[in-house]
This record gives structure tokens, C-alpha cells and sequence, in this order.
């Protein structure tokens, strides 16, 4: 899990957000997405529904809806439109047999 | 007397105007956005704690986009602007609602649609790979986040945001490492004196290219074929260029758009009437000069029944109050409408120079193979599609989604119809208007069974 997808290219100031992918500590910032937080730390957001691929989203306008992820505490979120909180635990399904 | 309900669906340009131009003439709208803040997605802003300054974010299109952004504000005593809330549906004069205060409804008398637009997409090799997203997407997330989609980041499609989007990446310091459009160089040069009919903005594109060249970075068009390749995410991009020779660009980020097509989900479910357009190949709700549809109670302004762009659809906003004043007997501005009606005209003419200079790139439909993802969301080939139809008779793409499941899946057929449209035409050897449409459903877009619902109101 150490491919970043997303590269910041603005630094800003703000709070840091700790949550984590699959278990895994990361970082992102308030005012992040939660498909920002993910893929600026993970290649993918989650197992695609039908194969073993993996999608990292595709529209980022909520149209698609490509990005749905899974939290541990049972919420589904749109990863394009959600913003990140604090401890938020992202299941990718990535590895999952 | 009650007034009437107005409500509005969209708070990008054309929902705003409309907004202003009806909270000016004395009624108050109700301005329904599913995002959390106004300006659409073509003047996105940023999450709360991600601002930017706006000349960073828009470029040229600053004043435009803070013009769009503090109409809100400034009319806050004077609409009823609701963020954050999904219109799912639209059954007969009602709206279905779900919002930060859960599932809500709205009777109303007038229905404004200002529901924009989406990337065209056109499925190739590899465009499922998690790296490859859609023109829009890659600015959004440059614009709304400050992120880039990749390291190297490669933008193909048959449009003129290329090369805006291309410089938009390099300026905020992006490598851009090539910029493919699908269409051929000389079906711009045919139509460049139609596009000269707006020349301010076609300096605009000019100058975006002449950037974008200046950078020296590579731009190519006429590109007959693409693929993306990588094992498990995107890795290269692999095209045939217009001289037939194939080149390899090694790239983590691909930004695909072949063109825009109109969201029309909720116009199809109040009842609109929609004509096929033979240029831009979709079907869109019918609208009149005075943004009238074919509904007495529905109007359509901006992207969503055609695309014009963001200053057209300012316009049409505006057009639009004022037809809905106009049938609502109330005190029209005859010079402003006709100032508007002049330059929607201008407007229109530049469109079709747009269109000819970008036409479609009926070659990407042609070469999709059989074992080609056709449905993002559930997997389904174009094999599959193609079967439905020559093995079982499927003769449009409602009878094609009832065995294939096309068009079934959670985005609800924005990503796929389109290509499931041709693919169909071509595998009956029929129009394309003759596949038939995708039948809307609700709901537009996924939403929870369980959702906080709304406190009830004392009776009164």
C-alpha cells in the first residue's frame, strides 16, 4: 500500500486527520475528501464489485459512483462527495480472498 | 394570495441566475444543490478548510466564478437555498428530497432544471484501471482539492477543455507528459470561422494551446486508437498517431472526455419530451429558445438539456425566470429578454462551430472488442451487448438492459448508455436514434433505505 495515486500539488495549513486504510495509520488534511485522504495515501479505494480489480474512482462529480467505499463502523460513503474524519477506518477489500 | 412554489434543481451558472432573476422580480425560489456549496461543478469549490485564491482555481474564468459564488450569499434572505440535498425524483408536480435533514418532498408549481453535465465516455483498452479517470474528474481534483490524478498524468479526448486542462495542470506544477485528442487537426482549421463568431473565447483556447506548446508538451491529434496499459493500475498509455505509427507514453494518470453529455435523469422522470440530436448523438429534453420544455410546468436551462457551457447556461438561467415570470403573468423585461435572446443566438452559432471542430470519434466505437467492459459498475462486455442483440433479438437499449443489465447498475447508465447506445445501433446496423433511449428510474442516484427523516411539522 505504499503507490499514492493523488499528489498534492497546493501545500495548505489546517489540521492534520488520522484515520486509517485497511488497518494501516495514514494522514490527510481537514478539507480533504475521503477519496483525496485515500489515494494520497493507497493506490485504490476498493475491490471493484464483480472481479479482483480494484477502482480508484472515476468522476469525482458523484455521477459515476464508482467510489463508494466501506468504513468499519458499517457506513458506506461516497468517497468523491464525503469529506474525511478523524478515525475513520477504510476497508479497500484489497487482498480479500 | 400564496405565492408559487419555484423550485430549482442545480446551483451551478445557469441555477444561480435563474435564482437571482426570480428572488429579483419579488418571488423567493427554493434552490436545491446536492453539493455543499454553489458554483456547479465547472466553478467547483473547494470543502470548507481547502480554499484557495480564485484566480488560482479558475484562471481566466476568476470573475466569472466569484461572480457565480456570492450570488448565493448576497440573496440569502431571498431564496430558500438548500445544500447538500439530492432531488431523487420527480412524480407529477412533487419532488423527492434527501438531504443533511433526511428524506423531505416539495409540492411546486414551477420546476426549474439546471442539472449539468458529465464526460462522454467512450470505453478503450484499460479504461477501467485504477489511475484513469474521467477530463472533469482530473480538474475537479485539481481544482476543488489541490491534488493531481497521477505523477505523470496523460489527458486524451475530442474537446476543447484539452488543452484548459492540460494548462490548468501544468501551471499548479503537474507533469504532463501528453495531450491526445481523438479528432482530426483539419476539422478544426474548417470550422475556425465559425468559432470566430465568439472571439473572446476562442483567444481564450488559443491562448490555453499556445501555453500548453509553449511548455513543450507534447500534443497530438488525429489520434486513431488508444489503449491503457499496467498490471493493476495505470502505467502506460499506448496510441496509433495520425500518421498510423504507435507510440508509448509511460504515465501513472489518464484523463479521458470524449465530449459532454447532458444529465437528464430528472427531466425524463417529470415527463419531458426528448428529441434526438443528430450532431452530439444524444438524446436531450426538448427546450425551446425560451427554455420552455415540452411541460407547461418544467423549464430546462444550461447543460442539462444540451450543452452550451457556463456562459450560456448564465444565460439561459436567466432566460429561463424570465419565462417562468412571463407564464406566471408577472412583469417581464422585454429589452433584457431580447438582450439575452440576441446573445444566446451568437451563443448558438459558436456551439455549432464547437461541435464541428470536435466531431465524433465514431472510430474509438467502432474498434470496442467484444471482451471490452462496457458497465463499470457490474462488469458487462460489449460482447454481452452485442449478443443480446443478435442472439436474442434486443432491438433497443431498454430491451438490451433487461438481459444484459446494462444501464442497471448504481450510476444508472451516465457512464455506459451512451456507448451501449451506439454499440446496439451498430451491431443491429440501424441509426442510432433508432436504439431507442435509456429509460430513467428512480432513484437518480444511490441513497440509503435508512436516512434521518425530517421532524414533522405542527399543523397549522
Amino acid at each position: 500500500m505504499t503507490r499514492q495515486q493523488f499528489h498534492r500539488l497546493v501545500a495548505r495549513t489546517g489540521p492534520s486527520i488520522a484515520f486509517t486504510i485497511d488497518g494501516t495509520p495514514a494522514q490527510a488534511q481537514a478539507g480533504d475528501t475521503l477519496m483525496t485522504a485515500i489515494l494520497l495515501n493507497a493506490p485504490a479505494l476498493r475491490r471493484a464489485d464483480f472481479g479482483d480489480a480494484m477502482r480508484a474512482g472515476f468522476c469525482l462529480m458523484a455521477a459515476c459512483q464508482d467510489c463508494w467505499v466501506q468504513l468499519d463502523d458499517g457506513r458506506r460513503l461516497r468517497a468523491c462527495t464525503a469529506l474525511v474524519e478523524p478515525g475513520m477506518a477504510v476497508r479497500t477489500g484489497a487482498g480479500d480472498d | 394570495m400564496t405565492e408559487p412554489v419555484i423550485a430549482i434543481v442545480g446551483a451551478g451558472p445557469a441555477g444561480v441566475r435563474a435564482a437571482e432573476t426570480l428572488a429579483l422580480a419579488g418571488l423567493r425560489p427554493v434552490l436545491f444543490d446536492e453539493a455543499a456549496r454553489p458554483g456547479g461543478q465547472i466553478y467547483r469549490q473547494p470543502p470548507v478548510g481547502a480554499e484557495r485564491r480564485p484566480d488560482a482555481l479558475y484562471g481566466l474564468d476568476a470573475g466569472r466564478a466569484v461572480a457565480i459564488h456570492a450570488a448565493v450569499p448576497a440573496l440569502r434572505d431571498r431564496i430558500d437555498h438548500r445544500p447538500g440535498t439530492l432531488v431523487w425524483n420527480v412524480f407529477g408536480n412533487r419532488l423527492d428530497t434527501l438531504g443533511p435533514q433526511g428524506y423531505d418532498e416539495l409540492a411546486f408549481d414551477r420546476l426549474v432544471l439546471a442539472t449539468g453535465a458529465m464526460d462522454r465516455v467512450i470505453p478503450f483498452p484499460g479504461w477501467t484501471l485504477p489511475g484513469v479517470f474521467t477530463l472533469g474528474g482530473a480538474q475537479i481534483a485539481l481544482k476543488s482539492q489541490g491534488v493531481a490524478i497521477g505523477r505523470r498524468v496523460a489527458l486524451v479526448g475530442a474537446g476543447p477543455l484539452l488543452p484548459l486542462v492540460a494548462h490548468q495542470y501544468a501551471a499548479a506544477g503537474a507533469s504532463v507528459v501528453a495531450v491526445l485528442d481523438v479528432t482530426p487537426f483539419s476539422a478544426r482549421l474548417a470550422a475556425l470561422a465559425g468559432m470566430a463568431t465568439m472571439p473572446g473565447t476562442l483567444a481564450r483556447g488559443l491562448w490555453y494551446t499556445a501555453r500548453v506548446a509553449l511548455r513543450g508538451i507534447p500534443m497530438h491529434s488525429g489520434v486513431k486508437a488508444l489503449r491503457a496499459e499496467g498490471d493493476g493500475h495505470v502505467e502506460r498509455l499506448v496510441w496509433t498517431g495520425a500518421d498510423g505509427r504507435e507510440q508509448t507514453v509511460v504515465c501513472d494518470g489518464l484523463a479521458a472526455s470524449f465530449g459532454l453529455r447532458s444529465e437528464s435523469q430528472l427531466a425524463d422522470l417529470a415527463g419531458c419530451a426528448f428529441d434526438f440530436d443528430a450532431q452530439t448523438r444524444q438524446w436531450i429534453p426538448r427546450r425551446s429558445t425560451a427554455s420552455r420544455s415540452s411541460l407547461p410546468a418544467v423549464y430546462l436551462a444550461g447543460d442539462g438539456a444540451g450543452i452550451g457551457g457556463a456562459d450560456v447556461a448564465e444565460l439561459q438561467g436567466r432566460r429561463t425566470a424570465w419565462a417562468v415570470l412571463q407564464d406566471l403573468g408577472r412583469p417581464v423585461d422585454g429589452a433584457a429578454v431580447a438582450r439575452l435572446d440576441t446573445a444566446l443566438a451568437t451563443q448558438a452559432r459558436f456551439r455549432a462551430a464547437i461541435e464541428a471542430a470536435w466531431p465524433y470519434p465514431a472510430h474509438l466505437v467502432d474498434a470496442i472488442a467484444d471482451t471490452e467492459v462496457v458497465c463499470r459498475c457490474e462488469g458487462i462486455t460489449a460482447g454481452a451487448l452485442r449478443e443480446a442483440v443478435t442472439a436474442r433479438d434486443a432491438t433497443e437499449v431498454n430491451r438490451v438492459k433487461a438481459f444484459t443489465r446494462i444501464g442497471m447498475g448504481r450510476c444508472q447508465g451516465r457512464v455506459c448508455g451512451h456507448a451501449a447506445a451506439e454499440l446496439v445501433a451498430r451491431a443491429r446496423g440501424c441509426p442510432v436514434a433508432a436504439a431507442g433511449r435509456l429509460r430513467a428510474q428512480p432513484p437518480v442516484k444511490p441513497i440509503p433505505v435508512l436516512a434521518p427523516t425530517a421532524p414533522a411539522e405542527a399543523a397549522e
